[in-house]
């Protein structure tokens, strides 16, 4: 039984930036990510903006030294470059020597090949390769490969656009319960026609930069991403003396039951959520020092979350942003990568900035970070919610 | 550290097995490639309006969880954790079809929204009102036991006292053409009764929804108790033995003490083999039993085997047309599942009489 859940490293790959560094560089310049959309070919490219990394698909194939004949989802390349990131970061140089699983999250997985060859299948053999990549759990064995994950525990949380914030909380509750010593948690999620058009069918795409909490906020941008955390026993961080970045303190997963795609009005999965969180963190509401928020700059998430804060936190609300203006809503990542924000955070002393807000929502009165803040931090709490009436919290701290 | 128990079944199959009173006692025969489940009457649990909205694989996991609920007497549950390989994929065809027919116009949401991986988790909850703990696991093969391995760490440690675990997957047609062109699918019609002699690459699809209610406390009508489960990424074929007996020491367990063996063979000359230390050596003298010509092959279909483990434990009989070899026993205490796909995504669970 471990007490504490360390994190011992991270990697991350976004629309602003390759890898954890490049990305703490941009949050604290205010260098947003999002652009028109130049990798997929889509007649809305002049409705939307997204956060689009700029590698191509054969860029990551050198980087990872495959040959052309693989099959990998641009899912599965963006999970394993930020996966080996991770691992690389926690100083891991035998990954078996320790009883190391892998949980990975993904919403899109293989959809990109699916729906770039969906006909074409059915005629040229070439394409054919990428059949048995479409499926969720494809990208997450491929990871494992990259990683030498082998003969271990490896599995897939899909939902939706909180699915990394349970790969967390899975992990640690595999740390805790003495089922594995490590496991790399996180998520990956590339952008698609089919989350474009989907998302569109649902008017909740903003035709400009995304503005979470603005009284006007026209929608979400899309984004790709991924991102992962090295979680480690107590008992490795003590026999192999590592330095630990924060600890996962709580989590929390509640459904709203309200409605397949909207959140409730009053958030009520939202606060259930950060309740549970902070019970199995044994932190009161005050203990909180920064909320990294959903925040997607729909009208209904910020609304419904901005409820639950208040429910939750009262009088008192802590410091709160979204990073969703910089990176654009990575659905199944966001979790991942605003864990590793939310980490950044915390050992930096810094707040980041809600970026694009102009207007109080009427609402309520409670107003987003809007400047870089500098503030020495205790815990962070990082909010993740989904369709299907998902909603999760994470809290992190300094101290186990 | 509190005992797991399966408290409750609720299956829809290509068998008759909706109706919790009778255990495979009528065999529906089949000689196909591709099998589809026995449908209950899904108005008897769904207004019919609510029903015709919903995707295949929505009604079979809410009403299979449905007939779960009522087995184990519960309003309600604690958690809902379901696996899925493929979620709705037949709105996932047909989304993807509509943007490339459509040129990206005309194209409506409901669709997309099905395609959602947790959608039948989420719709769970929302018959129920449930607003607990809601986690869906997407792994292939090893999703339905990505969520027996959840809900048993949260039983044990006394977090929640009833959880829903299922797995649940349906066919699509693009699906099902596409994995025929790779061999997935086997390319031709095979008897039920003679799938692992059929000699040929592939499997038979099938689909299917099979929930559990999980619970720390165990009931007079409870059907088993949860030993242990494992999942392996990988698992080299010469190692699945002694992986098997390296599970059964760590739960103080041997050869002798498995009265039966199910597993998760489905007649694919390809990976087939990975069964063949386990059944011609391993556990040669034990009773072996297996499944999948009643259930065909999907990612979730292990939950099949892991809903006939729960019914032999508990009527203590074993139908005769899922026996593999010709060692018989009398009472059965003690079951070892072994199941994989394509040589991938391994799992052993153990499960015993309570």
């Amino acid at each position: 039984m471990s007490k504490g859940i360390a994190i011992t490293g991270m990697g991350i790959i976004s629309a602003i930036g390759n890898n954890v560094a490049e990305n703490y560089h941009a949050l604290l310049n205010g260098n947003k990510g999002i652009t028109r959309v130049a990798k997929i070919k889509t007649n809305h490219v002049n409705e939307i903006m997204v956060g689009e990394i700029a590698s191509t698909n054969n860029e990551f194939e050198q980087q990872l030294n495959l040959n052309s004949d693989n099959n990998y989802s641009r899912t599965a390349f963006l999970g394993a470059v930020a996966a080996k990131e991770a691992v690389k970061h926690a100083g891991i140089t035998n990954i078996n020597t320790y009883k190391t699983g892998l949980i990975s999250a993904t919403s899109v997985g293989g959809m990109d090949m699916t729906e770039r060859y969906f006909y074409d299948y059915l005629t040229n053999k070439t394409t054919q390769k990428y059949i048995e990549g479409h499926h969720a759990g494809d990208s997450t064995q491929k990871i494992a490969e990259q990683l030498g994950i082998e003969k271990s525990l490896v599995t897939t949380i899909s939902t939706a656009c909180s699915s990394a914030a349970n790969a967390i909380m899975l992990g640690a509750r595999l740390i805790k319960s003495g089922e594995l010593d490590r496991v790399i948690v996180g998520g990956s999620d590339c952008l698609s026609k089919f989350t474009i058009n989907g998302f569109k069918t649902l008017m909740i795409l903003s035709d400009t930069y995304n503005t979470p909490f603005d009284e006007n906020r026209k929608g979400l941008n899309l984004g790709e991403a991924a991102a992962f955390l090295v979680l480690e026993s107590d008992a490795v961080v003590k026999s192999e003396n590592k330095t630990v970045l924060a600890y996962v303190k709580g989590y929390g997963n509640a459904n709203d039951a309200y409605h397949q795609t909207a959140s409730s009005d009053n958030g009520d999965g939202a606060t259930i959520a950060m309740e549970k969180a902070l019970k199995v963190a044994n932190l009161t509401p005050n203990d909180i020092d920064y909320i990294n928020a959903h925040g997607t700059a729909t009208g209904n998430n910020d609304l419904s979350e901005g409820r639950a804060i208040i429910r939750v936190f009262g009088e008192n609300v802590p410091d709160f942003s979204s990073t969703k203006a910089y990176t654009g809503h990575t659905l199944a990542a966001a979790g991942g990568i605003e864990a590793v924000y939310s980490v950044l955070a915390l050992q930096n002393n810094v707040i980041y900035p809600n970026l694009n807000f102009e207007t109080q929502m009427k609402e309520f009165d409670i107003t987003p970070q809007l400047e870089l803040k500098e503030k020495p931090l205790k815990t962070v709490m990082s909010n993740s919610f989904g369709f299907g009436g998902n909603c999760s919290t994470v809290i992190f701290s300094k101290e186990p | 550290m509190k005992q797991v128990y399966i408290n409750s079944v609720g299956s829809i199959s290509a068998q008759k097995t909706f109706d919790n009173d009778s255990f495979l006692e009528d065999v529906v025969g089949y000689e196909d490639n591709v099998i589809s489940v026995i449908d209950p009457n899904y108005k008897d649990y769904i207004p019919p309006a609510a029903a015709r909205r919903m995707a295949k694989g929505i009604k079979m996991g809410v009403v299979a969880s449905k007939i779960a609920l009522q087995d184990a007497g519960l309003e309600n549950v604690d958690a809902i954790i379901t696996g899925t390989g493929m979620g709705c994929v037949r709105d996932s065809e047909k989304f993807v079809s509509a943007i490339i027919d459509n040129d990206e116009q005309y194209l409506t949401p409901t669709s997309f929204i099905q395609s959602t991986h947790n959608t039948v988790g989420g719709q769970i909850a929302l018959e129920l009102q449930c607003k607990g703990y809601n986690f869906t696991y997407v792994h292939a093969s090893n999703s339905f036991e990505s969520t027996l391995l959840d809900a048993k760490l949260q039983l044990e440690n006394d977090e929640e006292k009833n959880i829903l675990i299922g797995g649940v997957d349906e066919l699509g047609d693009h699906t099902v053409a596409i994995h025929k062109l790779i061999n997935h699918i086997k390319p031709e019609a095979v008897k039920s009764s003679n799938l692992l002699d059929s000699g040929t690459e592939g499997a038979v699809f099938g689909e299917g929804a099979n929930f559990f209610v999980l619970s720390n406390e165990k009931k007079a009508s409870s059907y088993a108790n949860i030993i242990g489960v494992k999942l392996y990424n990988t698992l080299p074929k010469a190692e699945v033995s002694q992986t098997a007996l390296d599970f059964l020491a760590e739960n103080n367990l041997d050869v002798k003490d498995i009265d039966i063996l199910i597993l998760g063979n489905n007649g694919d000359i390809k990976f087939d083999d990975f069964y063949t230390d386990l059944q011609s050596k391993t556990f040669h003298n034990n009773q072996q039993v297996y499944y999948k010509h009643l259930c065909g092959e999907f990612n979730t279909a292990s939950s099949f085997g892991f809903w006939l483990a729960s019914k032999i434990l508990k009527t203590q009989t074993i139908p005769d047309v899922v026996k593999l070899n010709k060692v018989e026993n009398s009472s059965y205490k003690t079951i070892l599942l072994y199941n994989q796909y394509r040589g991938e995504n391994h799992s052993f669970t153990l499960l015993k009489q309570c």
